[in-house]
């Protein structure tokens, strides 16, 4: 009867799971969807804790109370410039927890009670892998993201071979730990240590895998890396899911699964790229030449700007356009852009937000960003809702933005060749915010700065608006 | 390449295809441009301004044997076309479907025609879309020659000597002519009420100011380019009777209604015009295609007991100083898209060009094949308007994936589906012959799961990424569910230890991710 309930209570949280997906299709219905979330994960545990022997509360209680508190604070502290190494952090742990219920499984001598195993320990290999997999690769990803390891990717000569060697090396693990059959085949009750030892080998290798995908993946396709370690959070469970014969798992893992799929296809078809390249390419390696514009050595003049300057062609503007990038999340000016904003539309200007889809860390980064800092959402635009009113535009703020508006991107033989891009240099008149002369992720110069209709202000994206938002104050009053 | 610009032979035509400023720039682009003498005059552009442009100034022969490109506003006459050389390019407006004795002769002289009137109404053409530019000079020009006839303030006044009602102005077809005409009334002071079969228009007439009026009939009129369609007789009906209402209140109306390739709607009957008050305006910007009143002469004013009707069919020429110079810019941003002179090419893959050409070297191109769909009910649609529609905002709607590209999904779902099942067959069989059908019920379920989602993702708006990426994350915490059900047996076993580490970490996950997605959909705000 009792397992009746639970199959009952599996099917409500795998719908409401659906519905939850299915309310983020729309900001109107958005924050239901999380309710959704919350309450479908509720009834899970809940359900799963009265089933009839799960009864080590002496573990589960503070497991699930220390994990709350955690995570909770985790969540509440962070900045939501810092969003992006949240989300790759909080990959891992499932990552992390897939592989520790496999060795769980492994270990649990209850699995073993039918007469083949082949199939479970299969199941185990699978989750096990995928496992080690989003953990170690989630943890570089963090890394990079939190700057500690550099963005840059890292080319192991015959690196493809070294992934198909691990690949291979931990199915043969595999198949090797599957015929040693089950750990308790003694019928001791002991533990036998030879398929543990296969595993514990094909575990490290997966590890080791994770790490180096992550790694040979450049800074500027990270969004693409954590919507694909998203994606594989979700096949583990769902590999979790078989491994226990458990349905919600399955359903639930399917879904994630496939939703970190496609964001990644997405943002690959953002960027003109084969996922196949992301992965295995190693951004700008194809043309074994380094980027050409860069080689060439002799960079044009950059003309400079002052605030000053910058407010008075701001205040003879109809319609400005504001590209933000990534150097806007990491000077967080996104509060500052939004006063600007608003002072300038209250003079009447048309100010408008251009968003590349793949300007940030993540997908949608920007737009999270500008929602926090309370801009409108009807303002703010997508690429090709947008490129085709720039050359009308007055003037283009680009703010720490640098190769989502590289003309390169339009002529042949660069790294980023065919990606499309916000061709802001069509307007009248482009202010870039820079830090510093720098090239961005994708490690190709800019023809844009150097451009005649261009002015750079250097200094901290935060720093620049702000003075802006106080000049244009002290005008007005 | 040899561009020249001849003067406009039609009667009452001031307008021209180039003006100093446009030929600045096609010289800019690489062009030799020829301008016939006098050929701006009437526009205000005198000869030695387009010399001083860079132009040379030649007489009417040598301007149609001598060029390799002409531009022009109006088709040529036939004896102009007589003296084109053969294999000349003609850009100008064509009117193709109305015109089809001219397009006969123009491919007899071997020579490729694009028609300006042609240019299809997507979001990247919008800057070559001459019948917009025009449209808005009419319907600006509407409201001026109104004003011109009325014998009143738009305006109300409060004077010492009495009090004057402000003019109320009544604009049927809230196209780009029929908003021009809006927002000129409303800029004199009128009130104003606008009428158009297409609700999308509602708020762009909102927006200036008007008044919309509707019938009681749901009834979309959003026809396809961004015009409208025909209505039905009991809408029709309906229609009528508001506007025969309206006839009796309002002073001057102003009609732009048209459905492309037929002539004009007949909606202001001859009862609404005999109801107005004496001395009401009636403009009818639909006069060349046979004009909205019932009474409308093309091209002529009448009076009709005290009520004028004017079906003046030269508008935007009434305009020629900024009209020319409007057209003329289109011009140009249809040559620069062709390549400017030195790349300058007929690129039939290109979608404007193979929209507006008629003929390439004599050969009918014209009509397109087609591939339209009506535009979103959201879009900037525009409507219906005299010899000008308008830039329908028809965005390039993407869709969510090409349905190959989705197959190639689903190929790749599949796949991995039957690897897994070979994976599971082959290690099924391992230890007994029994088919592992549990694991084969599973399967079911994942790969049901599995399309579920990749339905259910695709409808996830852009700006919602982050959100979704979180609130997947916070729900693939699920893994706790297997973390739990290892919690039993001895406290110590190594299975119950790994099964709560597991529970720790994955709540971790639960917590923070739906947390994270909580504030984050905090902020989204319209």
């Amino acid at each position: 009867m009792i397992y009746t309930l639970l199959i009952v209570a599996y099917l409500v949280s795998s719908v409401l799971f659906i519905l939850s997906l299915r309310g983020l299709s729309s900001q109107e219905t958005a924050r239901q969807g999380n309710v959704y979330g919350i309450i479908g994960m509720a009834i899970a545990v809940v359900a799963t804790l009265t089933v009839p022997g799960i009864d080590l509360y002496a573990i589960l209680v503070p497991a699930l109370g220390i994990g709350a508190v955690v995570g909770w604070l985790m969540a509440a502290r962070v900045a939501m410039t810092a969003m992006p190494e949240l989300v790759a952090l909080l990959h891992s742990f499932v990552g992390a927890a897939a592989v520790l219920v496999g060795y769980a499984s492994y270990l649990d001598p209850g699995m073993y009670r039918g007469s083949s195993h082949g199939v479970f320990l299969g199941e185990v290999f699978v989750d096990v892998f995928i496992g080690g997999i989003t953990f170690t690769g989630s943890v570089v990803a963090f890394l990079k993201l939190k700057g500690k390891v550099s963005g840059t990717p890292l080319l192991l000569p015959g690196r493809h071979m070294l992934n198909l060697g691990l690949l291979i090396g931990s199915i043969v693990l595999g198949v090797l730990y599957v015929q040693s059959g089950s750990p308790f085949a003694d019928g001791t009750g002991a533990i036998a240590t030879d398929g543990l030892i296969w595993l514990g080998a094909m575990t490290l290798l997966a590890c080791v895998l994770g790490v180096h995908l992550v790694m040979a993946i450049g800074g500027a396709d990270m969004p693409v890396v954590v919507s694909m370690l998203n994606s594989y959070s979700g096949w583990t469970a769902a590999a979790a899911g078989f491994m226990l014969s458990n349905d919600l798992l399955i359903v639930t893992g399917a879904l994630v699964g496939s939703s970190g799929a496609i964001l990644s296809y997405i943002m690959c078809r953002a960027m003109n790229r084969s996922i196949w390249n992301v992965i295995f390419g190693g951004f700008g390696t194809e043309s074994s030449a380094p980027p050409k514009k860069a080689a060439e050595g002799a960079p044009g003049e950059v003309q400079e700007t002052d605030v000053d300057g910058l407010l008075d062609e701001l205040l003879g503007a109809r319609d400005v356009v504001i590209v933000p990038g990534y150097g806007m999340a990491v000077a967080r000016a996104q509060h500052a852009v939004n006063d600007l904003t608003q002072l300038l539309r209250d003079r009447g200007i048309r100010v408008r937000f251009a968003i590349h889809p793949v300007a940030g860390r993540l997908p949608g980064h920007m737009n999270v960003l500008l929602a926090e800092a309370n801009v409108p959402y009807d303002i703010v635009l997508e690429m090709e809702e947008i490129n085709d009113d720039l050359p009308k535009t007055c003037v283009s703020l680009v703010i720490g933005a640098n190769d989502i508006v590289n003309p390169i991107a339009l002529e042949e033989g660069s790294p980023i060749s065919g990606m499309p891009v916000l061709e802001v240099w069509e307007g009248d008149r482009t202010v870039v915010f820079k830090r510093s002369r720098r090239t961005g992720y994708a490690g190709v110069d800019n023809p844009l700065f150097y451009h005649e209709r261009t002015r750079m202000l250097f200094g901290d994206a935060n720093d620049s608006v702000s003075a802006l938002v106080a000049a244009l104050r002290a005008r007005a009053a | 390449m040899k561009v020249g610009i001849p003067k406009e032979s039609h009667p009452g035509e001031r307008r021209v295809a180039g003006t100093p400023d446009t030929v600045r720039k096609l010289i800019e682009y690489g062009f030799e441009v020829h301008v016939e003498r006098g050929a701006g005059e009437l526009a205000s552009y005198p000869d030695p301004a387009y010399a001083d442009a860079g132009a040379t100034l030649v007489d009417g022969a040598e301007i149609w044997t001598g060029s390799d490109l002409i531009l022009k506003v109006r088709a040529p006459k036939d004896l102009e076309i007589a003296a084109i050389k053969e294999g000349t390019h003609l850009i100008s407006f064509v009117r193709p479907g109305q015109n089809e004795e001219l397009v006969a002769k123009l491919a007899a002289k071997k020579l490729t025609a694009i028609a300006m009137d042609c240019v299809p109404r997507i979001t990247r053409a919008q800057k070559m879309d001459a019948l917009s530019s025009m449209a808005n000079a009419a319907g600006y020009r509407a409201v001026i020659e109104a004003a011109q006839h009325y014998g009143g303030f738009f305006t109300g006044q409060i004077t010492a000597a009495g009090r004057v009602p402000p003019t109320k102005v009544l604009v049927i077809g809230a196209g780009v002519a029929g908003l021009a005409a809006i927002g000129a009334a409303r800029g004199l002071g009128a009130i104003v009420r606008a009428f158009d079969v297409r609700e999308a228009v509602r708020d762009q007439v909102k927006s200036l100011g008007a008044e919309f009026l509707e019938v009681e009939i749901e009834e979309s009129g959003e026809g396809g380019g961004g015009y409208a369609k025909v209505m039905s007789a009991e809408y029709i009906a309906a229609e009528m009777e508001l506007f025969y209402e309206q006839a009796q209140e309002v002073d001057i109306v102003i009609t732009t209604a048209l459905i492309p390739g037929r002539p004009a709607p007949k909606l202001w009957e001859t009862r609404a015009v005999e109801v107005m008050k004496p001395g009401s305006v009636v403009v009818d910007l639909a006069a060349e295609a046979g004009g909205n009143c019932e009474l409308c002469v093309p091209g002529e004013i009448i009076d009709h007991n005290g009520v004028k009707i004017l079906g003046l069919t030269d508008l935007p020429s009434r305009m020629a100083n900024v009209t020319s110079q409007l057209y003329g810019t289109n011009l140009c941003h249809l040559l620069d898209d062709m390549g400017r002179a030195e790349n300058y090419r007929i690129d039939l893959e290109d979608e404007v060009v193979r929209g507006a050409i008629v003929l390439h070297e004599g050969e009918k191109l014209w009509p397109p094949p087609k591939k339209e769909a009506p535009p979103p009910a959201e879009e900037k649609a525009e409507p219906a308007v005299e010899e000008k529609p308008a830039p329908a905002k028809v965005a390039e709607v993407t869709p969510p994936a090409t349905p190959e590209k989705k197959g190639l999904g689903r190929g790749a779902f599949i796949g991995i589906g039957l690897a897994l099942l070979w994976l599971g067959l082959r290690f099924g069989y391992d230890g007994t012959m029994t088919p592992p059908m549990e694991f084969l019920q599973h399967l079911t379920v994942f790969v049901l799961a599995c399309f579920v989602g990749w339905q259910v993702i695709w409808s996830v708006s852009a700006a919602l990424h982050t959100p979704l990426m979180a609130v997947t994350n916070a729900i693939s915490g699920i893994i706790i569910v297997g973390g739990l059900l290892q919690a039993k047996g001895a406290w110590d076993s190594p299975s119950a230890l790994l099964g709560g580490a597991a529970v720790l970490l994955a709540t971790i996950n639960i917590a923070g991710g739906f947390l994270v997605t909580q504030r984050m959909l905090k902020m989204f705000r319209k």
